[in-house]
This record gives structure tokens, C-alpha cells and sequence, in this order.
């Protein structure tokens, strides 16, 4: 075993990848000599030549645009968006091309296009360097999203993305690339579209994942210390969802919390607390809640503790888990009143001995 | 992949420079124009000239049968070729077989003289499914609507086929607007720096919907845009096929011969409204129209031919049967097809359906069926799948 980053581990996965398959090709901005600005392609177009690992003109869109057509004709490109808000250019190659084109073409024809985006903030950068965009890309049929959030992960998700026949916007937590662990390379982790318990518990459950991940760890064991066990699902995939794994877990715990980055208003976690809201329905115990970034544009750096979900916002709304009470039936006279009681929020709480 | 890195004064781009004047090698009334408008290049042989015009006439027919749809609401819309048939015709029969050619909404009969099957080509305006052939077996990519997007998937798509080491070039078709698209900017440059053999075909029909070239841009021609990426231009009269056919296969052997990509520009007009529910009426005038309808690329190279004997009435006649018998049977074809399934709504969305897919796929099977059985008058159980 030894340890390794998140950084070395995508490096060594694209590494792997180069080796095993020659329609493997990477390519992108800076990802050539210089190893990208994150230095995940270090020293591949070294190993490889620049037949398979090159810089290409600055051009997001072109980037992603190539690949369709290489892919077209049978290849496996690896693009990199150099930052989550230089990745908007090549949007409508994404959302318009790349996702549909399977389905456009009744299944014929494929795009085993692997987008790899570093995104998020908590690295202190100015403006466009700390964008949560993954909401964009989940909202768009036809894509695969996927962020891991451990260099285990990192290394296995890749490959698996990089062999995956549909097109991947794999999401690189930019926060997490130097985070360590102790890990044997290559290793292969559970299957890319599956959420996993990070830390089990049966309290309350932590939605998280990429770089909260981390985040909701710490803030789970703060809370063991107060008596509270709560368990940690890692989403890993954001589409598809995995509803079996999160279901399971909320139906356990009977309370959950939705940690992402990502401003809170339309963002992934409404789509989260909708799914379990609509599955475990009787089973939960409180309303699903939010810790997200604010609703605001990326904050700069001196203020995004601010915005960024911490330990200590997790375990606020892990006490706003109405943790003194059980819901019970209204009363009939307040259901026949067509509804609009249901409106005005929490009016029948009765103490059950919590 | 060229790379350069050294130092030096940059080359002279007189060569990728395009004639001011477009090249032509017919005259608008079917005599051979004078050898200073061809600018070099020669007019086809024969044997050329009588398949461009066998495919024009085709075209011609297709598209106007295909117009016809439309106006019956056979068709959900329908944006027409009228008036850019040599342009369409000259630039396909440029291509070889193992060549890939990415067409528009526009291109219709580009598909149909591919040797696409009309009816499959009209899958997506029938809003039947976005796209009726496989792009594999014809080396025709699904046509293109976001403007110039697909300019980029052909300089993958060529670049990926010199990685192999198939000899494999690419015709983009695009319109005089999608040249002001940042994505066009963006495959000209890969193309350029990566000398993919790559051919971008500009029909220049002079409106985009409603907006004239005028507005779009204020580059002396639009074939001029290619000396900014160091890339050949060429400047072509697009209602001669001939010379459309000439000018595209030079363009696709220099390509191929690894003289990189290159922009034509083909001069030409869109005859019928942008769509069947355009009205341009609001935007032009009608004495333009007439204009162009007496530069038909259609009569032009007939006129030719029959000039100089190698055409004759029943000559023609074959050509007008064959046409006539591919819209007939495009027609009845059509007639008889019966609805897409509602349950292959969720069959190509990934390789496999996921999960929450498989879900969603089996509400919509049954509210199909129901569908099915209402309209059949009887209970679902007798009906079952036949409907
Ligand atoms: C990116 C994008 N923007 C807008 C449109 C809507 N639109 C469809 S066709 C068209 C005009 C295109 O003109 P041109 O490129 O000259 O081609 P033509 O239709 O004349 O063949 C427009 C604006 C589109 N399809 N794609």
C-alpha cells in the first residue's frame, strides 16, 4: 500500500487507459508537455508521444466537437475542460451532440466520449475557478455524471468512465486532487453508477458527494461525539441516480441531509430530497434538508467559507432533524379544508416522548 | 498532428487566396463560359456531366415532392433545396465511396444522391425519430440543426481515420449564416492546425430565414475567411454543377494529398422560403427571386448537354422517369408507414436502460396500450398489440 492523491490516481487511471486500449486518446488545453494545470495528464505525452496524449487549439467547444467525430469512427477520447467555467463554450457540443447522438441514431451510433471537468471551489481562486456545474450536465439525458471523491474512486471511475460506452462528464472535485489514501493501484472500487456508504449509522443519513464527501465525514463524527450516529451515502453518480442504495438508507434512519457545493435553489439536492421525499415518504422522520452553497454567484476567495457547506452547517441541520418530535395524521377537520393547511407548514407537531 | 515551432517570416498566402469572381464553366445559358472564369479548372468529362445532371433531376423531383408533404401536413416542415441542387450534387459526387459526408436540415437531396433511401431521409421532418439512416452504412452523419456544430465532428471524424491510416476525407455542407457561428471559427482552426482532409461546402443562398448576407458578414467573400486559418478558398458559381464538382474534387485531392482543409464557397440562392412555414415575403422581393430562377442549375447543365449531343429527348426522358418513379414510391411509401412506438422513447438513451428508464418506459408501454385499446372501441384485453 502507499499513499496516494486523488491527482495521481486520475494520472495513473488515464496512464492505464493509454496502455490497455490504442483508440484511447487525451487531449485538451496545456494537457500536453506541461500535464494540464492540475498536472492530471503529467508525463503522458512522455510516455505516449503526441499521437496520444496532445495540446489542441484553445477552443472548448472544438475540444468537444473532434470528439464526437473521433469517436464516430471508433475512438475513446479523454477531453479535459480546463476549469468548470471554461467548460460553458462547449455546452451545446454537450448537451446537443454528445447526449443525443445515440438516440438520435436509433442506437447506431455510439460515444464513448469521456468529458473530465475539475470543478468546484475551496482552492482559493478568483472568479470562473469555482463553479459547482454539475446540475447542468445530471438535468441532460443521454449523460453519464459522475464524481468520485477518494483517489480510490478516482482511479477506478475513470477506467470504468473510460470503457463506459455512453458518454461520461466525470467531475473532478478540484479540492481533493492533493487528498491522500492509502491505497494499492490499480484497484477496482464498487461499480461507477453505484452510491456507497462511506459510514454507516442509524441516526440520520448524509447525502454527499465529490467534495463534501470529506466534508459530511467529519461532520458525521463530530456527531458520534454528541451521541448521534449518522450514516454517509457517497453518491458517486449523479445520473443515473441510484435510488435502491439512498432509499434503503433514508428508510433506516428515518432523516436525511443533502450536502452538495452547488447553489441550493433548482440545484441537484431538490432532486434528491424530491426522490426520497417521494420513497420513503412514511418512513421519514423530518423534512429532507439542504446544506448547499448560497444562492449566489461563486463567492471570491476571502468569502467562500461562507458559501462552502461546513461541519458546522452539517450538524445545524442535523439538529433541525426535529429530533423532539413525531409527525402524526391531521385532524380530519383541518385535511377537508382543501389543502391549504398543508401550506402553512408544521401546525400539528405533537410531543411522542423524544 | 503538424507542429511548428520555428521561428521564421510567415509563408505567402497568395495560394489560399479565392478568386474574386466565382469559378464557372457554364454559362447561366448553357454554353461553356469563357476559359478565364473556369480559373484553371476544366470542365468535366461527359460521363461526369451526365450523372450530375441524372442526379439533379432526381433532386429536383425529390425535393419538390418532399415540398408537397409538407404543404398536405404529411411532412411536420419542411426546409427545401431548391435553387442549390448543383451545389448538393457537385459537392456529393466529389466524394469517394469510404468518404463521410455531414449534412444540414438543408440537405436533403445531398442525402438522396448519397444513395440514402428518400423515405429514411425524411424520418426527421416527418417527426417520425430525429434521424432515419445509419450513418455507418452511408458515411452520412445525422443531419445537423445547431448551426455548424457539425463542422467539428468531421475533423474528428477524419482525424480519428488517419490514426488508422484509412485514407478517409470529410464534405461539411453549411450555409452563408452558420459561417458567423463561434463553432465554425472553431472547426476551420482545428482543421487547419491539425490538416485534416476536410472540405467545408458554404452554400451561400444569400438569406439565413430572413437576414441577408449583408448583415452576416463584411469579408469580401466568405471563402476570404479561409486565409485566417491558412486554409485554401475557393470561390464557385453554386448553380453550376460542373463547376462545383470540379472545384470540390480539387479541393478533396489537395486534402488528401495532405495540403490540408479547405473552404468553398459556393454562390448561390434559395429559391423557396427558408421552410414551408416561412413567409418571405416580409423580407425580399420578388424580382430577386425571378433573378435567380433564370440561373437554374438545372436547365443550365441540360442545356449543355443537348448543345453539345450528348443528350437527347429520350435521354432526358430516362432521367425524368427515374425521378418520377422515386417520388411516387416516396409518396406511397409514405402513406403507408405507420407510427414510431412510443416504448423506443427510452431504448437509445444509454447503451442499457437505467434503472429509473426502465421505470418510466413501462408507465408510458401502458399508457400506450390504453391508447391503443381506446382507439381500437374494445377493452384492452381483446386488442392486445395489434393496433
Ligand atoms: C445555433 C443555432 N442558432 C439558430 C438556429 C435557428 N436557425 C435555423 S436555420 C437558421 C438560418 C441559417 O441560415 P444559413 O446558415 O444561411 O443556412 P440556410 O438555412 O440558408 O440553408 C437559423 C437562424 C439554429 N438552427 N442553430
Amino acid at each position: 500500500m502507499a499513499e496516494v492523491s486523488l491527482g495521481r490516481a486520475l494520472n495513473r487511471a488515464l496512464r492505464d487507459a493509454l496502455a490497455a486500449d490504442p483508440d484511447v486518446l487525451v487531449y485538451g488545453e496545456d494537457v500536453g508537455p506541461l500535464g494540464g494545470v492540475f498536472r492530471v495528464t503529467d508525463g503522458l505525452t512522455a510516455e505516449f508521444g503526441e499521437d496520444r496524449c496532445f495540446d489542441s487549439p484553445l477552443a472548448e467547444s472544438g475540444i468537444v466537437g473532434t470528439a464526437v467525430g473521433m469517436a464516430m469512427y471508433g475512438h475513446r477520447p479523454v477531453v479535459e475542460m480546463q476549469f468548470d467555467a471554461f467548460a460553458y463554450p462547449a455546452f451545446q457540443q454537450v448537451v446537443s451532440h454528445v447526449a443525443k447522438m445515440r438516440n438520435r441514431t436509433r442506437g447506431r451510433v455510439a460515444l464513448p466520449i469521456v468529458i473530465r471537468v475539475p470543478y468546484g471551489g475551496g482552492i482559493g481562486a478568483v472568479e470562473h475557478h469555482g463553479d459547482s456545474s454539475e446540475t447542468y450536465y445530471a438535468h441532460t439525458p443521454g449523460l453519464r455524471v459522475v464524481t468520485p471523491a477518494t483517489p480510490a474512486d478516482g482511479y477506478s471511475m475513470l477506467r470504468e468512465a473510460i470503457a463506459c460506452p455512453d458518454p461520461v462528464v466525470f467531475l473532478e472535485p478540484k479540492r481533493r486532487y492533493w487528498a491522500t489514501e492509502d491505497v494499492e493501484l490499480p484497484v477496482r472500487t464498487a461499480p461507477m453508477d453505484q452510491a456507497v456508504v462511506r459510514r454507516p449509522g442509524r441516526d440520520a443519513t448524509l447525502i454527499a458527494y465529490g467534495p463534501t464527501v470529506d466534508t459530511a465525514l467529519l461532520a458525521a463524527e463530530a456527531a458520534a461525539e454528541e451521541g448521534r450516529e449518522v450514516e454517509v451515502v457517497d453518491l458517486r453518480s449523479l445520473a443515473p441516480f441510484d435510488d435502491a442504495t439512498v432509499t434503503a438508507s433514508v428508510r433506516r434512519t428515518g432523516r436525511a441531509v443533502v450536502v452538495h457545493e452547488a447553489s441550493a435553489f433548482a440545484g441537484y439536492g431538490a432532486e434528491v430530497a424530491a426522490r426520497v421525499t417521494e420513497r420513503c415518504f412514511h418512513y421519514l422522520e423530518a423534512p429532507v434538508l439542504r446544506v448547499a452553497g448560497l444562492d449566489i454567484p461563486y463567492p471570491p476567495p476571502r468569502l467562500e467559507e461562507y458559501h462552502l457547506p461546513s461541519v458546522d452547517r452539517i450538524l445545524a441541520a442535523i439538529d433541525r432533524l426535529q429530533w423532539e418530535a413525531a409527525w402524526v395524521p391531521r385532524p380530519e377537520a383541518a385535511r377537508s379544508d382543501g389543502g391549504a393547511a398543508a401550506d402553512t407548514g408544521p401546525a400539528h407537531r405533537l410531543e411522542v416522548g423524544a | 498532428m503538424t507542429t511548428s515551432d520555428a521561428p521564421g517570416s510567415p509563408a505567402d498566402p497568395a495560394h489560399l487566396l479565392p478568386s474574386l469572381e466565382p469559378v464557372r464553366l457554364i454559362d447561366p445559358d448553357g454554353t461553356r463560359a469563357a476559359p478565364e472564369a473556369g480559373a484553371g479548372f476544366a470542365l468535366p468529362e461527359p460521363a461526369v456531366l451526365l450523372a450530375l445532371l441524372r442526379a439533379m433531376v432526381v433532386g429536383r423531383r425529390f425535393d419538390r415532392q418532399a415540398d408537397a408533404l409538407a404543404r398536405q401536413g404529411r411532412l411536420a416542415v419542411y426546409p427545401s433545396s431548391h435553387g442549390q441542387e448543383a451545389c448538393q450534387v457537385g459537392g456529393v459526387l466529389a466524394l469517394a465511396e469510404t468518404d463521410w459526408l455531414f449534412p444540414t436540415y438543408r440537405d436533403c437531396v445531398s442525402l438522396v444522391t448519397r444513395g440514402v433511401d428518400p423515405v429514411e431521409v425524411l424520418t426527421l421532418l416527418r417527426g417520425d425519430w430525429h434521424s432515419g439512416y445509419d450513418p455507418a452504412r452511408h458515411r452520412c452523419a445525422p443531419q445537423c440543426t445547431p448551426l455548424a456544430t457539425n463542422a467539428s465532428h468531421a475533423v474528428g471524424l477524419t482525424y480519428a481515420a488517419r490514426r488508422k491510416g484509412e485514407d478517409v476525407a470529410a464534405l461539411v455542407l453549411m450555409g452563408d449564416g452558420a459561417t458567423s457561428e463561434g463553432d465554425a471559427h472553431e472547426a476551420y482552426n482545428f482543421a487547419a492546425v491539425w490538416n485534416t482532409p476536410v472540405v467545408f461546402l458554404v452554400q451561400n443562398n444569400q438569406w439565413a430565414i430572413s437576414v441577408p448576407l449583408r448583415r452576416q458578414s463584411a469579408a469580401p467573400t466568405l471563402a476570404h475567411k479561409a486565409v485566417g486559418y491558412g486554409m485554401r478558398g475557393y470561390h464557385v458559381d453554386g448553380n453550376d454543377a460542373a463547376a462545383v464538382h470540379a472545384v470540390v474534387s480539387r479541393a478533396l485531392a489537395e486534402a488528401r494529398a495532405g495540403a490540408g482543409p479547405a473552404l468553398v464557397e459556393a454562390r448561390t440562392y434559395r429559391i423557396d422560403p427558408h421552410t414551408n412555414s416561412d413567409d418571405p415575403r416580409r423580407y425580399r422581393d420578388d424580382s430577386e427571386v425571378d433573378h435567380w430562377r433564370r440561373r437554374d442549375p438545372v436547365a443550365r447543365l441540360e442545356a449543355l448537354l443537348r448543345r453539345e449531343g450528348r443528350l437527347d429527348d429520350a435521354g432526358h426522358r430516362a432521367m425524368v422517369d427515374a425521378a418520377d418513379r422515386l417520388a411516387i414510391s416516396v409518396r406511397e411509401r409514405i402513406a403507408r408507414l405507420g407510427g414510431p412506438r412510443p416504448e423506443e422513447l427510452f431504448d437509445h438513451v444509454y447503451a442499457a436502460p437505467t434503472a429509473p428508464l426502465r421505470g418510466q418506459r413501462e408507465e408510458v408501454r401502458a399508457w400506450a396500450e390504453a391508447r391503443r385499446a381506446a382507439r381500437a372501441g374494445a377493452p384492452a384485453a381483446d386488442t392486445g398489440e395489434e393496433v
